[in-house]
């Protein structure tokens, strides 16, 4: 693994909030995203059509990159200017790190990261054995307690958003494909129904922003369809990971509401719905956003 | 009495004085949308009403609304219609319907209701991400209507 430098992703975030100023925006960018990586190339679909539910919605479904500015979307094209290649080279040291109370590490059981390819596409899912809605963090969590003697991790704590990082890049460029049906009808049905509710005292529902008002501007923010293919992302306004349960507690939180918890019943139907919004978009591994 | 209570008796007064007057969020009569009375008999201030549309923690319009007359405001959002020549287009009693509670005028609308207090799905603690306590209060108090409806009854064509 190359070492990416965390001083290039810094100076690029300090020239993006300069370039921000003068921006305005409407549309999605016409763009392409081809991300180059230590492995080579990966083509990156960030405009597809839409899943049949939302066949009468949207003409095509978009990635959130399509709607950051020239100097956000540029530093996603390569793994060397990525600010959240920093994460998941901490990851990777936690993978291999001896840390359960046997000394076992992620590695001695699952091998390399690898060895997660293809997991990032299909979460949320209802597990097979225990017949819950897992989200990523759910089967990390297991394996940290039941299988490493460890206290569980905080839903959003560091350690939790590197090991994201790591998982999620292993399945860059596949597309977003969760189960809508069977067991997981329900929870889908739940997190719909979660997603057109209008919380807080400013009565604003996801759909609201991400669905009837996308491609415009609230004052300087530039609307997307609020997909999470791209999660989790590096987000410059934060300097920091930013995982998808994350992300729906600020913009619950931004309609004057009492948000639920990340990681709670209901957020996890949530990404459940929003993940399967983006079936057919790519996983981005880790984004770049602001 | 103590000077020092007395003191405090005075403050208390002045407080609970504009109480008596105005109206409640819970009390307000809308006719069609339009709400007739003053919410407090105090003529509304319109350089304080652009404060108010212009600060984040407050109204906040300019998220949604882009208004000419306000060259200075950055990048104003675009998701609503430009308020200029509201003043036009509504009378003084329409605009402050649709600023307590544009549902009334515009069903199902995306404007939030700014002096409205209950009826809300998990209202929160402002933006805290809290639950709120009771009594809520609006988003913006009477005066602060006023102010607005004062400066939006301007916008003439
Ligand atoms: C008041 C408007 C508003 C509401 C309501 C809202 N959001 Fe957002 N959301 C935003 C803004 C602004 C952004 C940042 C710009 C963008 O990507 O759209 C954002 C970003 C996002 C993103 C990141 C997209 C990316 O690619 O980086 C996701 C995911 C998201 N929202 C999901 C949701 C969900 C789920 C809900 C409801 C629980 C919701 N939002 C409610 C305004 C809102
Ligand atoms: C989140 C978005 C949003 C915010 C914030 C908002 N509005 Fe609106 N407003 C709207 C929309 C959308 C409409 C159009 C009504 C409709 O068809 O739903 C509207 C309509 C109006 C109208 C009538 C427009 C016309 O000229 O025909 C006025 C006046 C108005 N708003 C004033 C305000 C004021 C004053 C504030 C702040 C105190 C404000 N708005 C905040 C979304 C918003």
């Amino acid at each position: 693994m190359p070492r990416y430098t965390k001083t290039k992703g810094i100076l690029a975030a300090t020239a993006l909030s300069l370039a921000l100023a003068g921006a305005v925006h409407a549309d999605p960018a016409e763009d392409e995203l081809v991300i180059e990586g230590e492995d080579g190339s990966v083509e990156i679909v960030t405009k597809t059509a839409p899943p049949a539910f939302l066949a009468d919605t949207f003409d095509a479904i978009y990635s959130g990159w399509l709607f950051r500015d020239d100097t956000t979307r540029d530093l996603e094209r390569d793994d060397f200017d990525n600010p959240a290649m920093v994460f998941v080279d901490r990851g990777i040291d936690k993978w291999n790190a001896a840390m359960g109370t046997g000394g076992e590490s992620c590695a001695s059981c699952h091998e390399g990261p690898e060895s997660m390819a293809g997991l990032r596409a299909v979460l949320p899912r209802v597990d097979e054995n225990t017949g819950k809605l897992m989200i990523m963090e759910d089967y990390i969590n297991a394996c940290v307690t039941d299988r490493m003697g460890l206290e569980k991790w905080g839903t959003t704590s560091a350690d939790m958003k590197d090991m994201l990082s790591l998982i999620s890049l292993q399945s860059r460029g596949l597309a977003m494909n969760v189960k809508i049906d069977g067991p997981a009808a329900h929870y889908w049905e739940q997190g719909k129904e979660i997603y057109y509710t209008r919380f807080g005292q400013l009565e604003m529902s996801c759909a609201n922003c991400h669905e009837d008002n996308t491609g415009l501007m609230i004052r300087s923010d530039h609307l997307s369809q609020g997909q999470i293919n791209g999660f989790p992302t590096y987000r410059l306004k934060d300097a920091g990971m930013v995982s998808a349960q994350q992300r729906f507690v600020g913009c619950v939180r931004d309609t004057r509401a009492e948000t639920f918890k990340a990681g709670s019943d209901e957020f996890k139907a949530l990404e459940l719905y929003v993940a399967s919004r983006g079936n057919g978009l790519s996983v981005e591994g880790v984004s770049v956003r602001h | 009495m103590s000077s020092h209570l007395w003191h405090a008796a005075v403050v208390a007064t002045a407080m609970a004085t504009p109480a008596i007057c105005e109206t409640a969020p819970k009390d307000v009569i809308y006719a069609e949308g339009a709400i007739e009375t003053s919410l407090t008999g105090v003529a509304g201030n319109p350089e304080e009403g652009v404060r108010i549309m212009t600060t984040n923690a407050l109204g906040n319009c300019v998220a949604c609304h882009q208004i000419a007359a306000l060259p200075d405001v950055e990048f104003p959002g675009n998701i609503a219609p430009a308020l200029d020549g509201a003043g036009d287009r509504w009378t003084e009693a329409e605009l402050r319907g649709i600023v307590s509670n544009a549902k009334m005028t515009f069903e199902g609308t995306f404007m939030p209701a700014f002096y409205k207090v209950d009826g809300f799905t998990r209202p929160g603690d402002g933006f805290t991400g809290k639950a709120a306590t009771e009594p809520l209060l609006p988003v913006l108090n009477a005066q602060q209507i006023e102010d607005v409806v004062a400066f939006l009854v301007t916008l003439k064509e």
